[in-house]
C-alpha cells in the first residue's frame, strides 16, 4: 500500500517537473527596489478564460524591456525593472495588483496597461490621485480620448469608436465604395458585455450616413455555443457580419459561420478578434479568408523582432519564442515601444534620470513617432505613426486590415482613417457628459 | 417551417452535446449523492492532456488517448484517496464544498501541466452538412429533405457519441453488480459499508468513469471549439439540463439536454429579438426552475419519501 502510494506521488512529481511550463522569473521581477531605474509595473493575465490572449501580449511587452537593457543598457543609462502581477482578466484582481505595483518603486510605475476594460474603469479615479499615466491600447473608455477630461488616461493609437468607423470603410471600400453600402445589411455579432456595446454609438450613426440596414445580435458570455445566432444570421442574410468577440467566442464565431455556411470573407473581427489564437481554435479551413481590424501588423520581418530575438532569446531569456511574430505578442512589444519612447521623451525634457508618473505623463502627451521615427527603432509600419496632444489622447485613429490565408495574418489594406470628425465629436460629447457628472473642469494639465 | 425545423433540429443536436457534459455529473451525483462541482474543470484537463501530450510529449493520437484516459483514472483514484475518503458519513455539504476547492486545483494542475494556449483539436470527423459527407462518399443526397440535408456531420456524430455513452452506462449501471452497489452507496453510505460493499473501491470506479466521460466531453467540444480554458464553462450548460432531467438519471441527463438545447435554440431565435437577444443562457434555467416547481426531483430523477 505505502509503494502505491509511494508511485503514484512519483508520477505526479514527475509530471509536474516534465511537463510544467517553465516561466522566465527573472523576466516577472526584477530588482523593483533600485531607486536609480525606471520601474514598469505591468498588470497582465496568463492563466484563465482569457489567458491565451493575454500571455503573448504580457510576453512581448517584457521581451521588448528585455532587449532595451540588454542592447542599449536601458532608455539613455536608466537600467528598466519591472514586476508583473496576475490579474486574470478580473477586475478586482487587478485593482490589487494596481495597488500593489505602485508601491514597489519609490518612483512608482512608469506607467499602467491596465490589458481590461473593467480595470480601466476601476483605475479612472486613482490614477489622478496617485499620478500614474494609465495607457489603454486599443481598449478602455473611449471617450478618454479627450485628454483635457482624462488628463492621466491614454487610449494610445485607436479607441473603439475609431475602429467601428475605420471598420464601415474597409466594408465600403470591399463593396466599391462607401455609396455602395446603401441598402446592404449589416450584422453586428457582439460579446454581451459593456465591451461588446461600446460600437453600438456610433454603428447606428454611420448606418444613418450611408443608409445601410444594421442588426445587432448577442452572444451571451463565453460565447462558446452560437448556434441560434447564426441560425438568425443565415435566416436575415447579411452581407457583411462584423464580428465583435473575445476570446472563445471569436473562434466559435468562425466555426459556427463555416458550419451555416456564411462566406468567412464576408466577416470582419475587430481588433481583438482577430489574432492567430482565434483563427487557429476553428481549426482547419474555417477560418480562411476571415479579416479582421488590427492595430499592430503581424510578422516578424520588423528590424525590432531581430533584435530582440538577438539580445534577448539567443542569450536564453525571454518568454514563449512561438509567440515571436503573433499579432498580440507584436502588440505587447508595440505597447512597451510607446511607453519607452514617452520616458526617452520626458528625458529629453527633465533630463536622463528615472522618470516619475507626473513626468512619463507629459512625456506620452506629447509623443510624436513619424514614420521615420518607427522606422529607426526598426518597427517600420508594424504600427502607425502617433501625435499625441493635450485634446487628443488617442494620437492617431487609424486602424490596419489584415486577413487569414489558412496559416498567417496577411496585411491587406493601407492604414484606414474612419471618421475623424464624427468619432471626435461623439468623442467630446461623451467627455462633457463626464465632466459635468464628475465636476471636472477641462484643462489641459501642462507640465 | 423549414427553418422552424431547423432551428430545432440544431437545437436537439446542441442539447445531445450538453447531455455529455451532464452524464459525468449524473455519475457522480449517483454514487455519492454529492453534485460535482469540477465537473467542467475535468472536461477541460482531459481535453487539454490529451492535446498536451500529442503536442508537448509527441504522443501519437491513440497513444493521447490512452494516456489521457490513465491520467484521469488516477485524478478519480487521487481524488478519492486524499478527497472523499477523509469525509466519508460527511454531510452532503462538505463534499459539495470540497468539490469546489477541487475545481481550481484541477483548472490549475491542467494549465501548470501543460500550459494556457489554445490548441485546435482535430479528429477527423467532418463538420460540414450532412450532404457534403454523403456526396464525398460517392453517394447520392438528393433524395432526403433539404431540413436533413443541412444537419452538420460534426453533431450527428456526437448525437450517436452520446447515444452509445447513455446506452453503456445504463447498462453498467442497471445490470453489472459494480452499478447496483454503486446505486446502494448512493442511497445511504453506512448502510451500504454494513452490508459488504467496499465504499472507498466504489467511489474510486465511478471518479475514474467520470474522468472517462469527461475526456469524451472534453474531445467533443474541443473539436469544436478549440481545448482552451473556456471548455470548464460547458458546465454552465450541463447545469439546467440537470435540473430538467434529475441529478440522478442517465437517462435524464440525455432527454433534459434535448429539451434545454431545443428550448433554448428555439428561444432565442423567436423570442430572442423582443428582449434585444442573449436570452438563451437565462432562458434554459428559468425553464429548468419552472419544471423544478411542477417536478422537484426532475423528469426521471427519484423521488424521495422520507418518514417523518
Amino acid at each position: 500500500m505505502k509503494s502505491t502510494k509511494v508511485a503514484l506521488s512519483l508520477i505526479v512529481f514527475v509530471l509536474f517537473i516534465g511537463c510544467s511550463e517553465s516561466p522566465n522569473t527573472d523576466s516577472v521581477v526584477q530588482d523593483t527596489d533600485a531607486s536609480d531605474t525606471q520601474f514598469f509595473g505591468v498588470a497582465g493575465y496568463r492563466v484563465g478564460p482569457y489567458g491565451p490572449n493575454g500571455a503573448p501580449v504580457a510576453t512581448g511587452y517584457l521581451d521588448y524591456l528585455q532587449m532595451l537593457n540588454e542592447r542599449d543598457g536601458g532608455i539613455n543609462g536608466v537600467k528598466l525593472t519591472w514586476e508583473e502581477c496576475e490579474t486574470e482578466y478580473n477586475t478586482s484582481k487587478g485593482l490589487e495588483c494596481y495597488e500593489r505595483l505602485k508601491t514597489r518603486n519609490p518612483m512608482g510605475p512608469t506607467a499602467i496597461h491596465p490589458m481590461s476594460t473593467g480595470i480601466t474603469y476601476g483605475l479612472i479615479d486613482k490614477v489622478p490621485v496617485d499620478q500614474i499615466p494609465l495607457i489603454t491600447l486599443g481598449y478602455g473608455r473611449t471617450d478618454a480620448s479627450d485628454g483635457r477630461v482624462f488628463p492621466w488616461v491614454f487610449p494610445l493609437l485607436s479607441n473603439y469608436w475609431s475602429l467601428t468607423s475605420a471598420i464601415v470603410r474597409f466594408i465600403g471600400k470591399q463593396e466599391g465604395g462607401l455609396d455602395n453600402l446603401k441598402g446592404k445589411k449589416i450584422v453586428l455579432l457582439y460579446h454581451d458585455s459593456a465591451y461588446g456595446k461600446e460600437p453600438h454609438q456610433l454603428l447606428k450613426a454611420e448606418a444613418k450616413n450611408f443608409s445601410f440596414d444594421l442588426s445587432m445580435i448577442p452572444v451571451p458570455h463565453p460565447g462558446n455555443e452560437q448556434q441560434s445566432q447564426w441560425l438568425r444570421i443565415k435566416k436575415e442574410k447579411p452581407d457583411w457580419v462584423i464580428v465583435w468577440g473575445w476570446g472563445v467566442s471569436t473562434a466559435t464565431s468562425i466555426k459556427t459561420a463555416k458550419k451555416v455556411g456564411f462566406p468567412r470573407e464576408k466577416m470582419v473581427g475587430n481588433w481583438w478578434s482577430g489574432a492567430e489564437v482565434d483563427t487557429l481554435a476553428a481549426g482547419k479551413g474555417a477560418s480562411e479568408g476571415y479579416y479582421a481590424a488590427t492595430l499592430n501588423l503581424a510578422g516578424d520581418h520588423y528590424p525590432v523582432i531581430e533584435d530582440i530575438k538577438e539580445h534577448v532569446y539567443d542569450k536564453g531569456n525571454g518568454g514563449d519564442e512561438s509567440y515571436i511574430g503573433t499579432v498580440l505578442w507584436n502588440r505587447g512589444v508595440a505597447m512597451a515601444m510607446l511607453t519607452t519612447e514617452a520616458v526617452r521623451n520626458a528625458q529629453a525634457k527633465y533630463g536622463n534620470k528615472p522618470m516619475s508618473g507626473r513626468q512619463v505623463r507629459w512625456g506620452i502627451e506629447n509623443l510624436d513617432l513619424s514614420q521615420a521615427r518607427l522606422d529607426s527603432l526598426g518597427f517600420g509600419k508594424m504600427v502607425p505613426p502617433i501625435k499625441v496632444s493635450c485634446e487628443d489622447h488617442e494620437g492617431s485613429g487609424l486602424a490596419g486590415f489584415q486577413q487569414w490565408d489558412g496559416g498567417k495574418w496577411v496585411s491587406v489594406s493601407d492604414w484606414i482613417q474612419g471618421d475623424s470628425d464624427l468619432v471626435r465629436r461623439q468623442v467630446e460629447e461623451s467627455a462633457a457628459k463626464y465632466a459635468k457628472e464628475k465636476n471636472i473642469t477641462p484643462k489641459c494639465l501642462g507640465e | 417551417m423549414e427553418f422552424f425545423l431547423e432551428v430545432l433540429i440544431g437545437g436537439l443536436l446542441a442539447g445531445v452535446m450538453y447531455s455529455l457534459v451532464a452524464l459525468g455529473f449524473v455519475l457522480i451525483y449517483k454514487a455519492s449523492g454529492v453534485f460535482n462541482f469540477a465537473q467542467g474543470a475535468m472536461v477541460f484537463f482531459a481535453a487539454l492532456t490529451f492535446v498536451g501530450a500529442q503536442e508537448k510529449l509527441g504522443l501519437s493520437l491513440w497513444a493521447a488517448l490512452a494516456f489521457s484516459l490513465l491520467l484521469m483514472i488516477l485524478l478519480g483514484v487521487l481524488t478519492e484517496k486524499i478527497v472523499l475518503r477523509p469525509l466519508v458519513n460527511q454531510p452532503p455539504i462538505s463534499l459539495f464544498m470540497v468539490t469546489i476547492g477541487l475545481t481550481f486545483f484541477v483548472e490549475g494542475l491542467a494549465q501548470l501541466m501543460w500550459g494556457t494556449k489554445v490548441y485546435p483539436l482535430e479528429l477527423g470527423i467532418p463538420d460540414e452538412p450532412v450532404a457534403t459527407t454523403i456526396e464525398s462518399l460517392g453517394l447520392s443526397a438528393t433524395n432526403l429533405p433539404t431540413v436533413l440535408q443541412e444537419i452538420n456531420s460534426f453533431d450527428l456524430i456526437a448525437a450517436i457519441v452520446a447515444g452509445v455513452l447513455v446506452a453503456g452506462l445504463a447498462i453498467f449501471f442497471q445490470i453489472t453488480k459494480i452499478g447496483r452497489a454503486l446505486r446502494a452507496v448512493a442511497d445511504d453510505h453506512q448502510a451500504a459499508l454494513s452490508i459488504g460493499i467496499p465504499l472507498k473501491s466504489i467511489w474510486a470506479i465511478v471518479w475514474s468513469v467520470a474522468g472517462f466521460v469527461a475526456l469524451v466531453a472534453g474531445l467533443m467540444w474541443g473539436a469544436r471549439n478549440g481545448v482552451q480554458f473556456a471548455l470548464t464553462f460547458v458546465a454552465l450548460k450541463a447545469l439546467p439540463v440537470l435540473i430538467l432531467g434529475g441529478f440522478d438519471s442517465v437517462m435524464g441527463a440525455i432527454v433534459g439536454g434535448l429539451i434545454i438545447g431545443a428550448l433554448e435554440k428555439l428561444a432565442e431565435v423567436y423570442i430572442g429579438p423582443f428582449f434585444g437577444g442573449g436570452i438563451e443562457i437565462w432562458f434554459a434555467y428559468v425553464a429548468a426552475l419552472l419544471f423544478l416547481l411542477i417536478r422537484p426531483e426532475g423528469l426521471f430523477g427519484d423521488k424521495q419519501i422520507d418518514r417523518v
